[in-house]
């Protein structure tokens, strides 16, 4: 099992994902400027501010040289998971449906917030306990899901709402309290909370651990 | 004097200089300064360069201790917490830009922050901010909180450093000079540490980073180095723009040019920009350096020389490498899309010449620049009038529930969340105790010898004490710094601090300053922790007077498990609460006094540190063993404030009976230094008690507040609590 963390010039979380994949697997750094995947399993784009993001967040970093790589080996059935900024990456990349916006507050946030799981049937849930509710950090200042309502209806009957915010939780004013998405294939899987930030309880919470569990166990 | 003379002179103050000290920059030159030579005098002779009015008191701190690795005069301090490794900081002011425009002065206040660290090596891991402003019900001064909380998160969000702490205090005197201090810390293997001299005549000048432009030109050194007043709207162009993308790959490329062991020596562009950091390079090394100008790369064509060594432009450095190590240096800056230029040499002979091709444009002595600016005796008179009006009144009952919730919704006291949760307090997995967990910040340090270590970091600083009482006022700063790090289980290892003032020129303003870093000495050597550096910010004035004397002090501890630090919160319905300490409580000076309008009082109550020192001992080593379950220190507002805090933080309400009954006023809201709420076993607790003063007062539990105190009752849920404590949130709506 071996995880590839992108590290963009301007990744703030890329370090913290490549730790937290090492929990379960092995983990290497993918520089932004190369075309090599190096052999990697799963592809994890992390949290940051992958090229400053002065334009809008993701827009520039869905041309990186690397990003041509990741595209082809997302059509090709591989895992790639975003994460924040790397969620926001994936939309702007077309791999994932929809789009990320302003927070309504139009602030940065940074929140533990609770979740629920709305499908455990994905590679990077199946570990899950689809009862249990998961509490994880978000911060962001560009994390509103949105979506058309006709796009927005067919990823909910088509299960690609994985993560939503519980009750009372949304920090951003996303639509149906939407945290994280999956592609229709079903290998990429874009969230807004962190779960790199969720594998140890004495920085607050290891619930995100499940997630890369998941993964771990997908590929065994 | 003849024309040309009397035409320096009048260049020389206008760029902020006296008569006087323009003859000396003559006689130490022997000559009429050229252009350029001026614009760097002036500079260098510049408060925010020189230090020149504050100099001589810093001489009298404490700056020597087992733990200390890099002391003052360095880019930053440095103390020893084991394992090999050591942890850098240092606070900095960024007043007078923000003043200006908010936005940019505080973001650049984090950017330049962040630099002084990586410049000595470390990774920076945490920011801690201290910000003061007018009250809340001004238009201004809600818009330079919002636009400066904005500034200094999109700093330190963007580049990936936590923002793990910070205080705020709203205060009419700081209505029209707002304080933006920022605080950083970084972790580097001690034996890794640079230093900044330059050395080895021959070595190559490199500058890296960004291009150099207008932005900023006399930007801190112009700003910070006097008064603020009219027309000030005109000076937004003399604030820099940060980039935090550009000090993201700076940060990073320079921190891979000293794994690789490319460097020589290393130091940030600040304040006075190239001039600064070339002149401090040489004179720490002792030897001279040519910079050529036309080697620079401009963002802008046609800057005149003089425009480039003073231009401001942020996220540069400077570094000294060996000339075989060109070619290496460039390839790294490469990689992190940092541009990289030579622009110059070490020379023998301690003269610093500024060169354009081969046109010499320069030729001083390092040491006329850097080591002779006359420093200034103070001249301190206390005041014989009070120097600042009594505050507003805002409250007029005496009934104990309403002052509770009206010192809880108070700006000073008030839930700081809606500000915290602006910054990104987690990046880098380190943070074991948040904003609004614990009295002090928590960072996680690798984990050895079967234990994880720590550190933990406060700031502090409450300028209407220090104005009510320079001395003592600074004294409390600094014990309320230390009691925080106690309540986590974190024992003090060096100390900075940025000294915020008025005019020194003035003799009042002379006095607060003579009086506050009295205090801030004596403190020091009572707790024996080194002061490892710091920033002096003067001129902090406008027309209607001084700011409140503010010294803001920042604390690094050490803790030897993490998994005991220590929380606020009440956690378990039945702990007993305790009260620790000598705590004397006093309702003059306090948050209670200031909402009731009350006149600042001519001086605190005497303060013994011993006492409180061996009360912060106490509270530490209770925390370490796990013998209590929470722990808070009393600040603004009191015991009861104090209750209710811990009581929100812990969603759990609690049942206390106070001894006093002559003054219940006093004892519910007095402050002063040395007390303690905490929680535990009643075993535990009355173990505790014999070897401190300590007092049971009740237990934890229900959904309310219940403090009885004599014939005053104090009865209010939760809820009611949790209503007034967020009345920030209204700020940023």
């Amino acid at each position: 099992m071996k995880f590839g963390v992108i590290s963009f010039p301007g990744s703030c979380d890329d370090v913290d994902a490549r730790k937290a994949c090492e929990r379960v697997g092995e983990a290497v750094a993918l520089w932004h400027a190369d075309h090599d995947l190096a052999g990697v399993d799963v592809v994890v784009i992390p949290g940051g501010f992958s090229y400053g993001d002065y334009l809008r967040a993701g827009a520039i970093a869905r041309f990186a040289p690397i990003m041509t790589e990741v595209i082809e080996f997302a059509r090709q059935g591989g895992y790639v998971m975003g994460i924040c900024n790397g969620f926001q990456v994936c939309c702007e990349a077309g791999l994932l449906p929809g789009a990320l916006l302003t927070n309504v507050a139009r602030r940065f946030v940074c929140r533990q917030v609770t979740l629920e799981l709305v499908n455990a049937e994905t590679p990077f849930t199946r570990g899950l306990d689809p009862e249990e509710l998961l509490s994880i950090p978000v911060k962001h200042t560009t994390g509103r899901y949105y979506a058309p309502p006709e796009l927005l209806a067919r990823l909910h009957a088509g299960g690609q709402v994985v993560l939503r915010y519980a009750p009372g939780e949304n920090p951003n004013g996303s639509l149906d309290d939407i945290a994280g998405v999956i592609n229709e294939q079903g290998n990429v899987f874009g969230l807004m909370p962190h779960p790199e930030h969720a594998v140890d309880m004495l920085t607050g919470s290891a619930d995100g651990l499940g997630l890369f569990r998941s993964l771990a166990g997908a590929l065994v | 004097m003849n024309e040309a003379a009397a035409d320096g002179r009048q260049r020389a103050i206008s760029l902020g200089l006296t008569a006087h000290e323009y003859e000396l920059i003559i006689e130490r030159l022997g000559r009429e300064p050229s252009e350029v030579e001026l614009a760097m005098f002036s500079l260098l002779w510049s408060e925010h360069c020189s230090y020149k009015h504050s100099k001589l008191l810093l001489r009298t701190l404490p700056s020597e201790g087992p733990r200390l690795v890099l002391g003052p005069g360095e880019n930053a301090g440095a103390v020893d917490v084991g394992g090999g490794l050591a942890v850098a900081f240092k606070v900095e002011s960024h007043n007078h830009p923000s003043a200006v425009e908010p936005f940019q002065g505080a973001a650049t206040g984090v950017g330049g922050i962040l630099r002084d660290i990586f410049a000595v090596g470390a990774r920076p891991i945490a920011i801690l901010d201290s910000l003061r402003f007018g009250e809340p019900a001004s238009e201004r001064s809600r818009y330079l909180l919002d636009r400066a909380v904005a500034g200094i998160g999109h700093y330190g969000n963007s580049i990936g450093v936590p923002t793990v702490g910070g205080e705020i205090y709203f205060e009419a005197p700081y209505e029209h000079n707002c304080l933006i201090n920022a605080m950083c810390v970084g972790l580097i293997e001690t034996e890794r540490l640079i230093r900044s001299a330059a050395s080895g005549p021959g070595n190559l000048l490199v500058l890296f980073g960004a291009a150099t432009g207008r932005d900023g030109i006399g930007g801190a050194s112009v700003l910070a180095s006097a008064e603020l007043g009219e027309g000030d709207e005109a000076k937004r162009p003399s604030v820099q723009i940060g980039d935090p993308f550009a000090e993201k790959k700076l940060m990073e490329c320079s921190l891979e040019l000293l794994e690789r062991g490319l460097l020589v020596a290393l130091q940030d562009l600040g304040a006075a920009g190239l001039t600064s950091a070339a002149c401090e390079m040489a004179s720490r090394g002792g030897v001279g350096i040519d910079i050529d100008v036309a080697c620079v790369p401009l963002r802008e064509p046609g800057m005149e020389p003089f425009e480039i060594m003073v231009s401001e432009s942020q996220e540069r450095m400077l570094c000294v490498i060996e000339p075989s190590q060109l070619d290496a240096v460039v390839a790294v800056c490469e990689h992190w899309e940092t541009a990289v230029a030579p622009i110059g040499e070490v020379t023998a002979g301690g003269i610093v010449r500024v060169l354009d091709g081969n046109r010499v444009l320069g030729e001083m002595a390092v040491s006329a620049l850097v080591d002779d600016c006359p420093l200034y005796e103070l001249q301190p008179q206390a005041p014989a009038q009070p120097l600042y009006a009594p505050p507003e009144r805002v409250i007029a009952s005496e009934d104990p529930g309403e002052a509770l919730l009206a010192l809880l919704a108070s700006p000073n006291i008030a839930d700081r969340r809606p500000l915290f949760e602006q910054y990104d307090s987690i990046v880098q997995s380190r943070t074991v105790r948040r904003p609004g967990q614990a009295d002090a910040a928590v960072l996680a340090l690798p984990p050895r010898e079967g234990q994880t270590p720590g550190i933990a970091i406060s700031i502090d600083g409450n300028g209407r004490r220090v104005a009510a009482d320079p001395y003592r006022g600074t004294i409390e700063a600094v014990l309320e710094c230390a009691a925080n790090l106690a309540c986590v289980g974190a024992e003090p290892l060096g100390l900075t601090n940025c000294l915020n003032f008025g005019n020194p020129e003035k003799p009042h303003v002379a006095w607060q300053l003579c009086e506050s870093v009295r205090g801030l000495g004596d403190a020091c050597r009572a707790l024996a922790i080194p002061v490892v550096g710091g920033n002096v910010s003067l001129y902090n004035e406008g027309a209607e007077g001084p700011i409140y004397p503010t010294p803001v002090i920042g604390l690094v501890g050490e803790l030897p498990d993490v998994h005991r630090a220590g929380r606020l919160g009440f956690r378990t319905e039945g702990d007993r609460i305790a009260l620790v300490g000598d705590f004397a409580p006093d309702i003059r000076g306090s948050e209670l006094a200031r909402l009731g309008g009350t006149e600042l009082p001519h001086a605190l109550a005497e303060i013994h540190i011993a006492r409180v020192a061996a009360t912060h001992r106490a509270v530490r080593d209770a925390v370490r063993s796990g013998a209590i379950v929470s722990a808070h220190d009393i600040a603004e507002g009191g015991l009861a404030t104090a209750l209710a805090e811990c009581c929100l933080a812990g969603g759990l309400g609690a049942e206390v009976v106070l001894e006093e009954t002559v003054k219940p006023l006093r004892a519910l809201f007095g402050e002063g230094p040395g007390g303690f709420l905490v929680t535990g076993g009643d075993a535990e607790l009355r173990a505790l008690g014999e070897h401190i003063t300590l007092r049971i007062l009740g237990s934890v539990g229900g959904n309310q507040l219940t403090i009885i105190a004599g014939e005053a009752r104090v009865e209010v849920t939760l809820e009611l609590l949790r209503e007034a404590h967020g009345s920030l949130a209204a700020l940023f709506d």
